[in-house]
């Protein structure tokens, strides 16, 4: 779509005019097989910074997975979540009779990857806290798909909490090895692998 | 012959010496583009070549195709006169205030003052050249901005490292936006005999600037052996400095036809700009080490971030400004 497109080069431009988004890839290199995209939460411009980051051939295929109870409601939200980004959206309230991961699952089928931040919540802070299960059940559903650690330094201090707008700092976006999950790991351990492979790209 | 020569160019419309000044830069990065091609094809055919002077070669290229970029900017923004070169610096300023706040630990008590000095401060000093309100422009940022950022920070009560926090920020906003801006600030002087050519003063001594910028760094290659400062910056040379100075004075010398200056002037102004432009280089290398730093960014290729390349400007600015401004405008 010919304004959704407009509206990407111009999302683009403003992030890198913003905040850099520069990619770095430590001890990895840009690789498009599908991959999951797991990083640390740490302001609203978290998803436009990596998605920005990426090379333009990976990022046609990297989902950002959002809240529905947030990028679901109004039109131009609506608008840049689905037809810009091409977001999946997900219920973060737990319901008994759904699976909320389900259209991750989905669109991992279709062969999408994915941007997704498995605090759960946002934390302006530099070191990300606890992981929740998310990024587990992935990659047990899921074992072939890469998992990729990304590490966003400054942008906690562009918009700290409660800040509106943003001050323009650079921010440089680490791409860490992807790693993957070890026969018979438990859930709990593989979550610590999984946030200290983030933490080690500060 | 020389006479001619030198009534000729002087006589030359202010458009018609610019041209010339392109074309001569462009000749410059012509010759600079052609010696790195052969460089690197002879590097590449032998074998032995060490990974050092491989690395020399292919920053000397970086470098080299960074300035065509930076040419082809400041034309376009010359071209588009004097709003075209406002914009350019407060561009400018705005990425170099970008670098240097990103590399300074300022906490979330700064947010507000730090979202002003961007978007409300850069803008604002800016449109006061435009507008040609000298007065406001010289104490916008020593007087108000000076009392009004930590006036702003401080209502967020966070007293952690209160003082070291202004007074970074206030040093960020002086090098990255007043200092900075007394380069287009020279389109705002009265100069008699000068009319509509302060664009041409202008790029006299942005050429000045990276042209001792330039020469101090291939000097310092080809002969460098006395380090000045190694602690500070591993590159500067005593060797390269004069060199490269003094090269630099005599282009300064041979550039007068596009200033206010006699030739002898136009030397003792380059020699200026030159002294002041390695004192920059120096002070804001020993800044950003004491931030835990090497580069200032990554912005521009082979020469790292925007500040990399504008510490010698923020220092070399002001003093010709104001050295203009006092023996050459009523």
């Amino acid at each position: 779509m010919m304004l959704a497109s407009i509206v990407r080069a111009g999302l683009i431009g403003l992030v890198k005019l913003l905040v850099g988004a520069q990619a770095r890839w430590v001890n990895a290199a840009p690789n498009s097989e599908q991959s999951i995209y797991f990083t640390n939460h740490s302001s609203h411009l978290d998803t436009l910074a990596l998605w920005t980051a990426l090379p333009a051939e990976i990022r046609i295929k990297a989902r950002p997975v959002a809240a529905k109870d947030y990028w679901g409601k109004g039109m131009i939200k609506q608008f840049i979540a689905l037809k810009v980004l091409n977001s999946v959206l997900i219920d973060r309230e737990f319901s008994k009779h759904s699976n909320p991961l389900e259209p991750l699952l989905k669109a991992l089928e279709s062969g999408d990857s994915l941007i997704i931040f498995p605090e759960g919540t946002r934390r302006a802070q530099a070191e990300p806290s606890e992981f929740k299960g998310g990024l587990y059940h992935l990659a047990e559903a899921f074992p072939q798909v890469k998992l990729i650690p990304v590490y966003l330094d400054t942008l906690h201090r562009s918009m700290p909490k409660g800040a509106i707008l943003p001050v323009p700092l650079i921010c440089t976006v680490r791409f860490g090895a992807a790693i993957s999950l070890h026969e018979n790991e438990h859930k709990k351990e593989f979550l610590v692998r999984a946030r200290e492979a983030v933490l080690a790209l500060i | 012959m020389i006479n001619q020569i030198a009534v000729t160019l002087q006589n030359l419309t202010p458009s018609h010496k610019f041209y010339w000044l392109i074309g001569g830069v462009a000749a410059l990065l012509l010759v600079a583009s052609a010696i790195g091609w052969v460089l690197q094809r002879r590097l590449s055919a032998n074998p032995n070549s060490s990974e050092k002077s491989q690395k020399v070669v292919n920053n000397l290229v970086a470098r080299v195709n960074a300035w065509w970029v930076m040419m082809a900017v400041f034309a376009v923004a010359f071209l588009a006169g004097k709003v075209g070169t406002i914009v350019l610096f407060a561009a400018i300023s705005y990425f170099a205030l970008r670098e240097f706040i990103t590399l300074t630990p300022t906490r979330a008590g700064d947010h507000r003052t730090l979202f002003l000095a961007f978007f409300l401060l850069i803008p604002l000093h800016y449109y006061l050249i435009y507008i040609e309100w000298y007065a406001l422009f010289s104490i916008l940022i020593p007087v108000y901005a000076f009392l009004l950022m930590p006036s702003i920070a401080v209502l967020a009560q966070d007293t952690e490292h209160f003082l070291e926090r202004a007074a970074k920020i206030q040093w960020g906003v002086m090098i990255c936006i007043y200092c900075i801006s007394h380069a287009p600030a020279l389109l705002l002087l009265d100069i008699p005999n000068f009319d509509g050519q302060n664009a041409l003063l202008l790029f006299y001594f942005m050429l000045i600037v990276q042209l001792s910028d330039v020469l101090q760094y291939v000097f310092g290659n080809l002969f460098g052996k006395t380090k000045v400062a190694p602690i500070v910056s591993p590159n500067k040379t005593l060797e390269g400095l004069i060199g490269g100075g003094f090269s630099t004075i005599l282009i300064g010398a041979a550039m007068w036809w596009i200033t206010p200056f006699t030739p002898l002037q136009s030397a003792g102004m380059a020699a200026i700009i030159v002294a002041m432009g390695f004192l920059g280089g120096l002070v804001m290398s020993a800044i950003k080490r004491s931030l835990g730093a090497k580069d200032w960014g990554s912005m521009i290729e082979g020469h790292g971030g925007m500040l990399d390349r504008m510490d010698s400007v923020s220092f070399a600015a002001p003093i010709f400004f104001h050295l203009t401004r006092y023996f050459f405008t009523p």
